[in-house]
């Protein structure tokens, strides 16, 4: 670390995250929300298997302000897709740079705006979308704390019938000793309109903060919108993220989440199948190290007919790492011809790794089609020895057949230059202990 | 000598000794035939000297150009010049077969040198025409939904690029027709030369009208039993694996 991010840390200008107190009077409700509901439980089912005690927010500051230094160089590290519609850069909540869109797209209607821009001049719209869907996976608590603070991120609206054919990208740095951040992404994404849309979850080495991100899809009828989140803070944060996705009729959404980053990340993730035709695919790779624990809750819910869900979750495991896949899918009631999928694989390369899987299935509907499966299993003996026997290093081998089995998801996004930054990512983090 | 050299080898599976003091020789340049029935030991064999961890080898040694291998790892064997060539290929989900060879090819690299992109593909796809192959085949993962013969054809073009000293073909005409017989062949004639010794491992005749070995030996328990020219090949498709077993008993 620089001096310069020491020197934050004494500043007289951060106070403890718990005592910050809402972001503005408007956001004296959330705090109260989030003062008055109580700590997860670990005999809460949505908490069963989290490691409870890695909560603990009280160590944290509120988000710290950022010195010349350290925004040059987070800028310099902000890389993202070579050919983007645009590109907003925050760092500890604060906006570094914007790219903006293009001179067309803002005619036709298109807003990309920071959050605190968003509230000011388009409120009604923003508000009638901001954090509609609660958080109904455990996570409550830490949505209510993300609405009282959140003052970065981004939202994006497109018209009826616009199409935004190159990836819009946000990057959201977490610096500093015992920082927090509130990330937000809100995409509202009109009929028949497309859009992909990445966010970048970044900290330089080793910084232990906290970021409490949430992200919300909003999808008309027919509209088609990938989400892609790289979670790639240090492995010393802790991370909550919280998603929901609504989709309309015959709308189309894909979400990827590639966990790399945090000692503890919790991913809640909620698809709301709201209109007949809608599907949403949704997709995760982990690579859990060390001691990490990624901690993924998942609900597909039909809530119309002929909707269709697609979920993919695979996770590598190596040391003491361990994760936590817990997935419902339910078809509600009158949603019939419901095609509904799950599909959690865990990749095991040590023997300390841990696994914990609990798909579950609620099914109120006649004439649906619903599987879900959950395998955990290390590398094959038969599968490694093929590779050896073509000369490649024992080591080498391990890394292709770990790669090959993390690159089925990211090959479902359908985008390759996507695919390959996040393939970038996925193998610098395990070259460097392979 | 340069030859790939067993020497009374004997190789157990659990408690269960399948080869049984077994030597043969195959001199570089030349290409050696082992017949047998089903569980004579033909594919314990290959994996034993390819350095599978579940064949264990309690006596015997076997040499590479003088050098015993049975002390190196399955990969360094590999790079020392032997190939195995699968009679059940590996699928390897999500790998790409050029990135595949690829790694076998920059494995023999020494270190810091790095494969040449645009020449790799050039005699990768001159290879793959050699054997019929779509350029498809690059980009799709290694096996992955590859039919028998595909997958076959595949062996023999790893085995193309990587230009073993020694190759060990298991059972390489297993599930195929006659057309993939006859491309996989030709591909495996096309490697014959000064450069390369090749143990042909097969329970059928048939192959052998292909691929025409020098030497055929015999395998029947776990030992080498008869050995002779190519016509011993056609003598035992005339007279069958009992007439042998039987000489063994008169014996």
């Amino acid at each position: 670390m620089t001096p310069a991010v020491l020197e934050i840390d004494a500043s007289p200008t951060t106070v403890r995250l718990l005592d910050a107190g809402p972001l503005t009077d408007a956001h004296a409700e959330a705090w109260e929300k989030f003062q008055s509901l109580p700590v997860p439980a670990r005999t809460d089912e949505h908490w069963r298997f989290s490691s409870i005690k890695a909560l603990d927010l009280s160590a944290y500051t509120a988000p710290q302000p950022i010195d010349d230094t350290t925004r040059e160089e987070l800028l310099a590290r902000s890389t993202g897709l070579a050919a983007s519609a645009g590109r907003m850069v925050f760092a500890n909540d604060t906006l570094l740079r914007r790219e903006v869109l293009a001179d067309t797209l803002r005619q036709r209607g298109v807003l990309w705006l920071p959050l605190d821009e968003a509230m000011r001049n388009h409120g009604d719209l923003f508000r009638s979308r901001f954090m509609r869907e609660d958080a109904i996976l455990g996570g409550a608590k830490f949505a209510a704390l993300h609405a009282s603070q959140a003052r970065a991120g981004t939202f994006l609206y497109v018209p009826r019938g616009v199409e935004i054919d190159l990836p819009i990208e946000a990057f959201h740095w977490l610096t500093g000793e015992g920082g927090s951040i509130f990330p937000h992404t809100l995409i509202v994404a009109e009929a028949q309109s497309k859009v992909t849309f990445v966010d970048y979850f970044e900290s330089p080495e080793s910084t232990a903060g906290f970021a409490c991100a949430v992200n919300d899809l909003w999808l008309g009828d027919g509209a088609q919108v990938t989400y892609v989140c790289a979670q790639n803070w240090s492995g010393q944060a802790l991370s909550v993220q919280i998603n929901s996705t609504v989709v309309g009729r015959d709308a189309t959404a894909k979400a990827l989440t590639v966990n790399l980053g945090s000692r503890y990340a919790r991913s809640e993730s909620v698809s709301h199948l709201r209109a007949p035709g809608g599907r949403s695919d949704m997709l995760a790779v982990t690579v859990a190290e060390d001691a990490q624990e990624i901690d993924q809750r998942t609900f597909q819910i039909h809530e119309a007919p002929n909707t269709a869900s697609d979920l993919l979750y695979k996770n590598a495991l190596d040391d003491s790492a361990r994760t936590v896949f817990s997935g419902l899918i339910r078809v509600s009631p009158g949603a019939h011809k419901t095609d509904a999928y799950q599909k959690v694989r865990n990749l095991l390369l040590s023997d300390e790794a841990e696994a914990n899987s609990l798909p579950g299935l609620e099914i109120e509907a006649d004439d649906v089609r619903c599987t879900h499966g959950a395998t955990s299993g290390q590398i094959e003996d038969e599968e490694l020895f093929y590779l050896l026997s073509r000369g490649i290093p024992l080591r080498e081998s391990q890394r292709l057949i770990v790669y090959g089995f993390l690159e089925e998801v990211l090959q479902r996004l359908g985008s390759e230059p996507i695919a390959e930054k996040l393939s970038a990512l996925l193998h610098a983090k395990f070259d460097a202990k392979h | 000598m340069n030859a790939l050299e067993i020497k009374d080898l004997h190789v157990s599976i659990g408690d269960k000794e399948i080869i049984r003091g077994l030597t043969l020789t195959v001199p570089r340049g030349e290409v050696h035939a082992i017949m047998g029935p089903n569980g004579s030991g033909k594919s314990t064999l290959s994996k034993a000297i390819g350095g599978h961890p579940d064949y264990v080898v309690t006596s015997g040694t076997v040499r590479l150009d003088g050098v015993n291998i049975l002390d190196m790892a399955a990969d360094a064997r590999a790079r020392a010049g032997l190939f195995l060539a699968f009679q059940y290929p590996m699928e390897i989900p999500g790998v790409s077969n050029a990135n595949f060879i690829r790694a076998a090819l920059q494995a023999r690299l020494p270190d810091g040198e790095e494969l040449e992109a645009t020449d790799f593909y050039a005699q990768l796809y001159a290879e793959m025409d050699k054997l019929e192959m779509s350029r498809t085949f690059t980009a799709r993962s290694v096996n992955e939904g590859f039919s028998g013969g595909e997958k076959k054809r595949n062996e023999i073009l790893q085995m193309a690029m990587l230009k073993p000293k020694y190759a060990i073909l298991d059972e390489t005409d297993s599930g195929l027709d006659i057309d993939a017989l006859r491309i996989v062949s030709a591909g495996v004639n096309a490697q014959r030369g000064p450069g390369l010794g090749a143990l042909v491992i097969t329970h059928y005749q048939r192959l052998l009208d292909y691929i025409v070995p020098d030497h055929v030996h015999v395998m029947v328990e776990g030992r080498i039993v008869r050995t002779g020219g190519k016509e011993l090949a056609l003598e035992l498709e005339e007279k069958g694996y009992d007439f042998i077993k039987e000489s063994l008993t008169t014996v």
